[in-house]
């Protein structure tokens, strides 16, 4: 009991020293440590670089500087329940947890709390439903679009015709990798290949009987939803089976530098789904310039314009943009977590709006609407070039069949409604 | 002075078997059962509550369970995190099949049927003992989880394989969903862990438990002056999982309120509990809820001091805690083996003889 009491103090003690809440608060619950860090790090590091870049170089967003409070979660649930209590009283204005297990635990705590939470990419797919979940946003993308997103490509590159081939789906077996298989089920009914499926276990190390099992069935096509050290492993063991690597599809959790990397040249032609263009955009400049070299870069810096890097400050945006939105519908500069879902709810991302931030065509165009919490839907795919060590993005956005994606997303929201309980319907 | 048997006579039977002998000891338990109820339940917060505190009243019902198993009666087991999914899954069925039971009801059933799976798991421990037996519990973890993942019935088909606590009251007030407040989910975990303590004492002081000790210290000596080895071991399975099958059922409900079988039960919560028993003292039900105290706790003040109070980066901090938590599990087995309820009891000695020493 004595610790208890020792926690105790230290606890109120820390409670008691935090300053007052007169800015904006984003909480960054990141992953620098565990299987999953290196992919957690680029991401947090982007995120947290872009909103310093606006505290530089615009005094914040409409003048109120934003504090961000990072929270180590090490992609652990526990820890990330506890990241989210640590960090709700200080009034924090959006989440973006970076881990579909997390946002499924935060979904309802947030939803009663009235915090919105953005899972750009990732989390619950049906939460584009925004009707049934009005606290949470997953634009521009989810898996079920990057899912589609695959096929459709796949399907391009076959003149339209996949009946008669294999696709094999490599996932980690979790919440987040099982959420793209019903999709493809779908689709594979309607466009007649055959879907293999082979379930990696967490951390997703040990691989050798699931690519023995794609040597001996010689699937047309594999696509992969890995996160973490599982994606390296993945293309090592495909490059040691010598499957061509062309005809290895990750999704945008498995296409950053660090998985393509410690296969050397073997990983070349690797290609991957992406929801953001990475190029070089004038705005990493300014971050270099303003961020960097003032010596407030988070992390070691070294992450600056890498896939991840990018997505992070993507997310950045689009939430500091929300906020924005938020502080001009609502007249006021120190906004709220309700004014925020608001700001997030009338976002509206155009090609001119990118290029005046700085990054010229980085996203889809897309804007969110009470209904649609999605966004477009659209994803690029993007091929590693080993030699150069550049990810070169050969399609432009390709759309999702949402013909295959509204119906399940309907299916599937409506059940959650009817499992807690929410009548359908806008704030 | 204060702390002594003399002068406080029994004159009964009962008095004399009760579980306090010392009359300090009864007070303490009492003021501390009184703040647990009566003060804390006024001051949670949630923060408290979903860092610190439920955490607590859940892992110290999971490593009372255990304790059982291995503390009391020897039998040494890895199969922790399984055991707790069972009783996670088996919550989750019933909640959803049978929405109109209380979830009371249906955390004691779910401590049922995760003591069936274990008897079924215990069985192989009447043939083989030590690290064989371990190995047999670590097969029952991984085959438990692998089952949950792959039996699509045992998630009702969801599509991603999380399983969702529904919202459930009791007496009108709800305990698991968004809705719950703190001091509801504290008090839910807290009186089953009463329970539970109460249940186990009582158990480990009377025949059964004295019949796990008997096999714990000596089994070929206990079979000899009469006791059943069938009937104590799988005894001791059953009421070992029905505890932990508790702990799995509310950890998911109250606690978590969504799960995934393989990273929330995985093999490190089965390490994770067993570390709690063996830290806080085998076969001393005051160690598992030191155990558990221990390592819920330090890892947040860890944190707390490093993050918030240091300003240090939060992966130096999550680094050094590891760090930190296994040294000082590797201090505390060697400075005292029989773990934190050891120094309790050393503590004990002393307060006795205090203030006058020889």
């Amino acid at each position: 009991m004595k610790m208890k009491t020792l926690a105790a103090m230290a606890l109120a003690g820390a409670m008691a020293a935090g300053p007052a809440m007169a800015e904006l608060v984003i909480p960054d619950l990141s992953y620098r440590t565990g299987p999953y860090a290196a992919g957690g790090t680029p991401f947090s590091d982007g995120y947290q670089d872009y909103f310093n870049l606006l505290n530089a170089r615009d005094g914040g967003i409409g003048g109120e500087s934003v504090r961000i409070i990072e929270c180590e979660t090490g992609y652990n649930t526990e820890k990330g329940v506890e990241c989210y209590e640590a960090t709700k009283g200080e009034g924090a204005l959006i989440y973006q947890p970076l881990s579909t297990g997390i946002t499924y635990q935060l979904i309802p705590k947030a939803t009663a709390d009235g915090i919105p939470m953005h899972t750009m990419g990732y989390g619950r797919t049906s939460a584009a439903n925004g009707e049934v979940f009005n606290w949470v946003f997953n634009y521009p993308a989810n898996y079920w679009d990057a899912a589609s997103v695959a096929v459709n490509y796949l399907l391009d590159e076959n003149g339209g015709d996949l009946s008669g081939k294999t696709i094999a789906l490599v996932y980690h077996n979790s919440a987040y990798g099982k959420e793209p298989i019903r999709t493809l089920e779908e689709l594979s009914a309607k466009h007649g290949f055959t879907l293999t499926q082979l379930a990696v276990d967490h951390p997703g190390q040990e691989q050798k009987s699931q690519w023995l099992q794609i040597r001996r069935e010689r699937p047309d096509y594999v696509l992969m939803w890995g996160w973490g050290v599982m994606n390296q492993v993945a293309v090592q063991e495909a490059a040691n089976i010598g499957f061509p690597m062309e005809n290895f599809i990750g999704n945008w959790w498995a296409g950053a530098e660090h998985d393509v990397t410690p296969a050397g040249m073997a990983a070349n032609g690797y290609k991957s789904l992406n929801m953001n263009r990475v190029v070089d955009y004038p705005v990493l400049g300014e971050i270099k310039a303003l961020v960097h070299d003032a010596g407030n870069a988070a992390g070691d810096g070294s992450n600056l314009g890498s896939v991840l890097y990018v997505r992070g400050m993507y997310a950045a945006m689009l939430a500091a943009e929300a906020i924005a939105n938020a502080q001009e519908i609502h007249g006021v500069t120190a906004v709220t977590p309700a004014m925020v879902r608001d700001g997030m709810e009338a976002l509206d991302i155009t090609a001119a709006r990118m290029a005046e931030l700085g990054m010229d065509g980085i996203g889809p165009e897309f804007a969110v609407s009470c209904e649609n919490h999605g966004g477009s839907g659209q994803g690029l795919v993007q091929q590693w070039n080993a030699a150069d060590g550049i990810w070169v993005p050969l399609t432009d956005f390709i759309a999702p069949d949402d013909g295959v994606i509204d119906p399940l997303i309907a299916e599937d929201s409506a059940a959650f409604a009817a499992e807690s309980n929410i009548t359908p319907g806008c704030l | 002075m204060f702390y002594r048997e003399a002068g406080d006579f029994k004159t009964s039977y009962e008095a004399d078997s009760q579980t306090f002998p010392i009359a300090f000891d009864r007070w303490r338990y009492w003021a501390i059962l009184a703040v647990a109820y009566l003060v804390i339940p006024f001051v949670i917060n949630d923060y408290w509550a979903s860092a610190l505190l439920v955490p607590f009243l859940i892992y110290a019902i999971a490593s009372i369970g255990l304790n059982i198993l291995v503390g009391y009666c020897g039998q040494v087991s890895l199969g922790t995190g399984g055991f707790m999914a069972v009783g996670a899954y088996a919550c989750y069925k019933l909640m959803t099949s049978f929405p109109d039971v209380s979830i009371v009801v249906h955390v004691l059933l779910a401590g049922g049927i995760t003591a069936m799976v274990g008897t079924a798991f215990g069985l192989p421990s009447l043939r083989i003992k030590g690290f064989y037996l371990a190995v047999a519990t670590l097969a029952a973890q991984f085959f438990l989880v692998w089952l949950f993942n792959k039996v699509a019935w045992f998630y009702n088909y969801s599509a991603s394989g999380q399983i969702n606590a529904p919202e459930r009251f009791v007496f009108g007030v709800p305990v698991t969903g968004a809705n719950t407040s703190a001091p509801a989910q504290y008090l839910v975990c807290l009186v089953f862990l009463t329970f539970c303590a109460l249940l186990a004492r009582n158990l480990t002081r009377g025949t059964v438990g004295r019949s796990w000790m008997a096999i714990r210290d000596m089994d070929i000596a206990a079979e000899i002056i009469g006791v059943n080895p069938l009937k104590a071991k799988l005894t001791a399975f059953a009421v070992s999982s029905f505890f932990i099958g508790i702990a799995g059922a509310l950890f998911f409900s109250v606690y978590l309120g969504a799960v995934e079988v393989g990273e929330a039960f995985g093999i490190q919560k089965s390490f994770l509990v067993l570390f709690m028993v063996i830290i806080g003292g085998l076969g001393s039900i005051f160690g598992s809820f030191a155990g558990a105290a221990f390592l819920v706790i330090l890892p947040v003040a860890l944190k707390v001091v490093g993050v918030d109070l240091l300003g240090w980066p939060t992966d130096l901090v999550a680094h050094l805690q590891l760090v930190i938590v296994g040294g000082l599990i590797m201090f505390f087995l060697i400075k005292e083996p029989h773990g934190l309820a050891q120094l309790w009891r050393l503590a004990k000695e002393k307060l006795r003889l205090w203030p006058f020493p020889y």
